[in-house]
């Protein structure tokens, strides 16, 4: 919010020598955070004058209309200046920049020839001022505002503090130039004046019959003012003052009615709305639509009604979206001359909805939604009938009250109970006294808390706890550590995780973390079906173009490597950790308990099961060569062994034991994808990437993947280690010839099998496939240690023999012989 | 034979090694000198048919003269020897400053860094590490966090909701629904951080990604003050930001805290917003059924992008985002 020193210091005596900065350090140290302070004014030096426009020669042969005009700036003489704008007639007064003044932008202002004439000076814009963004052409006043020849600066009040403060969604009272000056007043220890005594028993004549007013639901509105006022003269205008308050708030001045209606909440915070009292049939009812039904807002836009929005109507229909926007069949026109005045205490929650369903965020609806005071509906339609009486000729009709403020409740605390929260001593006395300066009335022998009437958030204790600390200042809590556990650990999990990623990143693959979005075609182009391509949706997705939840983590890692190819890398290794988002389940309707007491534990768990289990897997994209290119030689290109190799590293590193099965599985080359099957569950998959996939996202030839299941690894067993034995190994080479399609996994299973105990490792140390009629030579190296002994040639060979025997039974395995 | 004759041999044997001038020549030298043939070999085959005291009395001489003809050898030997080497490894010098490591250089994202190190700190205070799901349910997000449906202070968060809609589910807008699975799993004195992922509809800009990553910490125990919050707060910035580093707290609003506060962290000479805090709000407490009477707590939570960025004097958030290769491998491993 805008907040401009000069109206603050209305309703707060400031003393001279405080500065603007301490101004702006005293709201921040109560919770207001200031965004900008904005000198107005500042960059602007006269003599920059109100004059009379005289005469307008208009130039026409030039692109853009100019105007060369005659001006009565309150001197001797006319001065002549040349101008672009064309929103001015002859007897209009403007704002003239004399020969000497600087603009802001350092733009001085000198008599110059221009457009084959001389220049006197500049008639100036808003914008040109630095004291609107409004450019629409020159300001133009009217002749009861300003004195021709008047120092403009003084009289527009241009030099200003205006302080750009974000006010938190609690402190909807602070949404005023009253809220403000009382925080300000109360963070400097300075005596605030608030404006609302001034109104209070304040009393209007009541000459006619008004406008009934009547709440149909307490529910959605505690108390309802309407004030009927007649014989308005549509021909008033806005004084220059008022008019200047509004603007540097951020508002345009509109019309006297409605500029009042805005002057007044901008300075007491509670938002009016001004009805054409002869467009109302019969009285004003808050009301539900009740249906579905078209409605126009003065902004000129049709809305559908839902039956749930909260409307202002009149007999016959809704006239106003209530606490949010006028209606355009009963808003103030040029021709209005009786007036109806709503000042509502609103339903916050009522407001909300209405301005959400609608997207039309207000300045009625920001401070409505907030809580306003709910005393201010009296004052602030008072303020209105002085404000409107004093400077037009509408008189007060009667005013109809329906309903009345409800306060928020009292509050008993115990003073030593706000030392235990904030951590040091504040005397009971202190406390009492920093409650009465944000308008608390404190009854100090009981400590029941009387919050003011705007301050309904404050409930409890913990609430009063806040304020009392606000007062003090933040910077008064001590620095102590509280008592902790002993020690603490990371879980099993974590630890496993974070030594994949650690292992991953020290063998070269650099970790990537990618928005977990996706769409169909993704989905589609992997090759994904089933269950493995459903996923959730979101609702309101940042981009339509990733409107899904991803479903694995090679794409991802596909689109971060085109980038990095993009950027010319070429030999490179990337990996991700994270989670997936498989629709393992229907999502069923929220489930939401009451606040403030435990659910029941059937409940508690009914919610935890509503949310989806989200896979945690990592994945690792492997392109082009495994080592850079150097003066060493051209390294091998990564191959689906590779990947393989990192997918079981991983699970090595958990210390699991897997078997391995060819796969035909999505987005994996058919005949070069394993998949890794521990406890009989497939928990990884590796190899080379679908030739289409590589081809259609333009990665090099050949290029490889892995997945891991992190979420579905068992956790590893308690290890119980065999002895290391210390006697001499033997070592046996077999070569066998088997059939191609016989897996080497299978061979080495049987020879281990036929083996017996005493072979202590096994490894395939060749496979040779150019023998041709479908046959591969696969060779091994089988070492046979016992724990007591050397073994002998006899024993070490039948051993061998026994070990082929197995796999000539189960693989067909032949001896090759040389 | 006489021994001044012997001598000489031996004199011959000591200047013929000496003069060679490699391995070579000393092999020459040798074999003239203590070969088969050389004078000292063949008086030494002759003792045989000498008399038993003129074998003593010669054996004796001979004797000594081969042991100082061998010395006189294993010096020369040990020497030429000495001298083939320091030729030989001379010639095999190879250009060590060569680039050979070729191996790829990996390394973990930052933000995986930033992660193990806050966790690693807290775990040495006692905390535990909390963990839960990114898609969430909304009671859990927002609800039991005090943040009623229509209450301004959703709008704050401009959350992504998952279809349909009704279910409520939504991609968590803070970690925060981790603090409310803690406390209604776990019984105070509760210790823990939630490390992780959170989701808010902003545009990717050079500040702001609607996808990020938070940590909370959350501590509910019999007598824990505001003044905890400050100590902790202070303890973690000198932690994160270098030792002496403190923090300023600045009254705020949160719904699940109260009272609530900003923190501002002194660092390069100004204060930095850090993140939010404050006392947990008794109802949310009570929402997880702990009583507010015995415990109290606090909670906090901080941006790690923004840390990062700050500590790191990182300026775009693209970087941290985009995954390219040479961004994250300045990083390391985080040693």
């Amino acid at each position: 919010m805008l907040a401009p020193l000069s109206w603050i210091k209305e309703f707060v005596d400031i003393p001279a020598a405080v500065t603007a900065q301490e101004i702006s350090e005293a709201l921040i140290r109560v919770g207001f955070e200031v965004e900008e302070i904005i000198e107005q004014g500042a960059d602007l030096t006269g003599p920059l004058v109100f004059a009379k426009v005289l005469s307008i020669e208009e130039i026409t042969e030039f692109k853009k209309p100019i105007r060369y005009v005659g001006l009565d700036c309150g001197e001797n003489e006319t001065r002549f200046v040349i101008c672009g704008a064309t929103n001015f007639a002859v007897g209009d007064l403007v704002v003239a920049a004399l020969p000497g003044a600087v603009l802001p932008g350092d733009f001085a202002i000198g008599a110059r020839e221009t457009y084959g004439k001389t220049s006197n000076g500049m008639i100036c814009s808003a914008r040109e001022l630095g004291i609107s963004d409004d450019h629409t052409g020159i300001m133009v006043f009217n002749a009861d505002d300003v004195r021709i020849g008047s120092d403009a600066i003084v009289d527009l009040q241009i030099n200003d503090v205006i302080f750009d403060i974000a006010i938190n969604p609690d402190r909807g009272y602070a949404l005023s130039i009253r809220g403000m000056a009382r925080e300000v007043a109360g963070s400097l220890g300075l005596t605030f004046k608030d404006p609302v005594d001034a109104l209070r028993g304040l009393e209007f004549k009541e000459t006619g019959k008004g406008v009934s007013a009547k709440i149909a639901d307490p529910s959605t509105a505690s108390v309802f003012y309407l004030r009927t006022l007649s014989n308005f003269d549509p021909k008033a205008t806005t004084p220059l003052w008022m008019r200047r308050r509004i603007e540097k708030m951020g508002m345009r001045s509109i019309s006297l009615v409605v500029d009042v209606t805005n002057y007044v909440m901008l300075e007491l915070g509670q938002p009016l709305h001004a009805f054409d009292r002869s467009k109302i049939k019969g009285g004003l009812t808050i009301k539900r639509a009740g249906k579905v039904q078209p409605f126009t807002t003065l902004d000129g836009q049709i809305r559908q009604l839902d039956p749930d929005d909260l409307m202002v109507c009149d007999d016959e229909k809704p006239l106003a979206l209530a606490g949010t926007m006028g209606g355009a069949t009963s808003e103030i026109s040029e021709t209005t001359t009786d007036i109806a005045l709503e000042a509502v205490r609103f339903d916050p929650t009522s407001i909300a909805k209405n301005s959400r369903r609608h997207k039309l965020s207000s300045e009625a609806s920001r401070r409505l939604e907030r809580s306003v005071d709910p005393s201010l509906a009296e004052f602030a339609s008072a303020r209105f009938v002085q404000l409107l009486t004093a400077h037009s000729s509408a008189q007060h009709v009667a005013t109809v009250v329906d309903g009345q403020p409800i306060y928020a409740p009292l509050v008993t605390i115990d003073p030593a109970k706000i030392s235990a929260i904030l951590g040091f001593d504040i005397a009971p006395k202190k406390v009492a006294q920093l409650l009465r300066v944000i308008g608390c009335d404190v009854d100090e022998k009981s400590f029941v808390v009387d919050p003011p009437s705007w301050r309904s958030d404050l409930l409890t204790t913990s609430d009063l706890a806040e304020e009392v600390a606000r007062m003090i200042g933040y910077d008064k809590i001590p620095s102590v550590l509280p008592p902790r556990p002993l020690h603490a650990t990371l879980t099993p999990t974590q630890k496993r995780r974070r030594a994949v990623a650690t292992m991953l990143a020290s063998r070269g693959l650099a970790e990537v973390q990618t928005f977990p979005f996706t769409n169909q075609a993704t989905i589609d182009s992997m090759g994904f079906v089933g269950e493995r391509a459903a996923t959730y949706r979101v609702a309101n997705p940042m981009s339509d173009e990733f409107p899904l939840m991803r479903v694995h983590l090679v794409p991802g890692l596909i689109e971060v490597a085109q980038r990095n190819m993009s950027r010319g890398a070429k030999d490179f290794a990337i990996f991700e950790m994270g989670a997936i988002f498989r629709s393992s389940k229907k999502l069923l309707p929220a489930i939401s308990p009451e606040l403030s007491k435990r659910p029941e534990e059937k409940l508690i768990e009914e919610i935890f099961a509503s949310v989806p289990p989200q896979a945690d897997h990592v994945a690792g994209l492997l392109v082009g060569k495994v080592e850079n290119e150097n003066w060493q030689g051209e390294p091998r290109d990564y191959s689906w062994a590779d990947a393989i190799a990192f997918a079981q590293s991983i699970l090595q590193l958990c210390n699991l034991e897997w078997t391995v099965a060819r796969s035909d599985f999505a987005p994996w080359h058919p005949g070069r994808c394993a998949e890794l099957i521990v406890d009989g569950k497939a928990v990884a998959h590796a190899g080379e990437l679908h030739p289409r996939i590589v081809a259609a996202y333009g990665l090099p030839e050949r290029c490889v993947a892995f997945a891991v299941a992190l979420s579905a690894l068992p956790q590893s067993h308690l290890v119980r280690p065999t002895t290391v034995g210390t006697m001499p190994a033997a070592l046996q080479d077999v070569a066998l010839i088997v059939d191609s399609t016989v897996s080497a996994q299978s061979v080495e299973a049987a020879l281990r099998e036929g083996a017996g105990d005493l072979l202590e490792s096994i490894i395939c140390f060749d496979r040779y496939d150019k023998i041709g009629d479908g046959k591969i030579s696969l060779a091994f190296t089988l070492t046979f240690r016992a724990p007591d002994r050397t073994l002998t040639g006899e024993e070490v060979s039948a051993m061998r023999e026994a070990a082929t025997a197995v796999a000539l039974a189960k693989c067909g395995a032949v001896l090759r012989t040389a | 034979m006489r021994e001044d004759e012997v001598r000489t041999w031996v004199g011959d044997a000591r200047t013929a090694f000496k003069a060679a001038t490699d391995l070579d020549s000393l092999k020459t030298a040798r074999l003239n000198h203590s070969g088969d043939k050389s004078p000292i070999a063949l008086a030494s085959r002759a003792l045989g048919s000498m008399s038993p005291e003129d074998k003593a009395s010669f054996g004796k001489i001979i004797g000594e003269a081969k042991a100082d003809i061998a010395t006189a050898l294993a010096t020369a030997t040990a020497l030429l020897e000495a001298e083939r080497d320091r030729k030989v490894l001379l010639e095999e010098v190879v250009d060590i400053t060569l680039p050979v490591n070729r191996a790829h250089r990996g390394g973990l994202h930052p933000i995986s860094i930033i992660k193990n190190e806050v966790s690693d700190f807290f775990i040495e205070q006692g905390y535990a590490v909390q963990e839960g799901p990114e898609l969430e349910s909304g009671w859990l997000n927002f609800d039991a966090l005090n943040i009623p449906a229509d209450h301004p202070a959703r709008t704050m968060q401009d959350t992504f909701f998952i279809e349909p809609v009704e279910s409520g589910m939504v991609l968590r807008t803070h970690t925060s629904p981790v603090q409310i699975r803690t406390m209604l799993t776990q019984a105070p004195p509760i210790y823990v951080i939630c490390p992780g992922r959170t989701f808010r509809a902003d545009e990717l800009d050079a500040t702001h990604s609607p996808v990020f990553h938070q940590v909370e910490g959350l501590v509910v125990d019999k007598g824990i003050t505001m003044a905890h919050l400050k100590g902790t707060l202070d303890n973690f910035a000198s932690h994160m930001f270098g030792t002496g580093v403190t923090t300023r707290l600045r009254p705020s609003f949160f719904p699940f805290t109260e009272p609530s506060a900003e923190v501002d962290v002194f660092f390069n000479n100004r204060w930095i917003e850090w993140g939010g805090c404050g006392m947990v709000n008794p109802r949310v407490l009570a929402t997880c059924g702990i009583d507010t009477d015995v415990y109290s707590g606090f909670a906090f939570g901080m941006g790690l992008e923004r840390t990062l960025m700050v500590r790191h004097g990182i300026t775009d958030m693209h970087d941290i985002v985009e995954g390219d290769i040479r961004f994250t491998r300045q990083f390391g491993v985080g040693l």
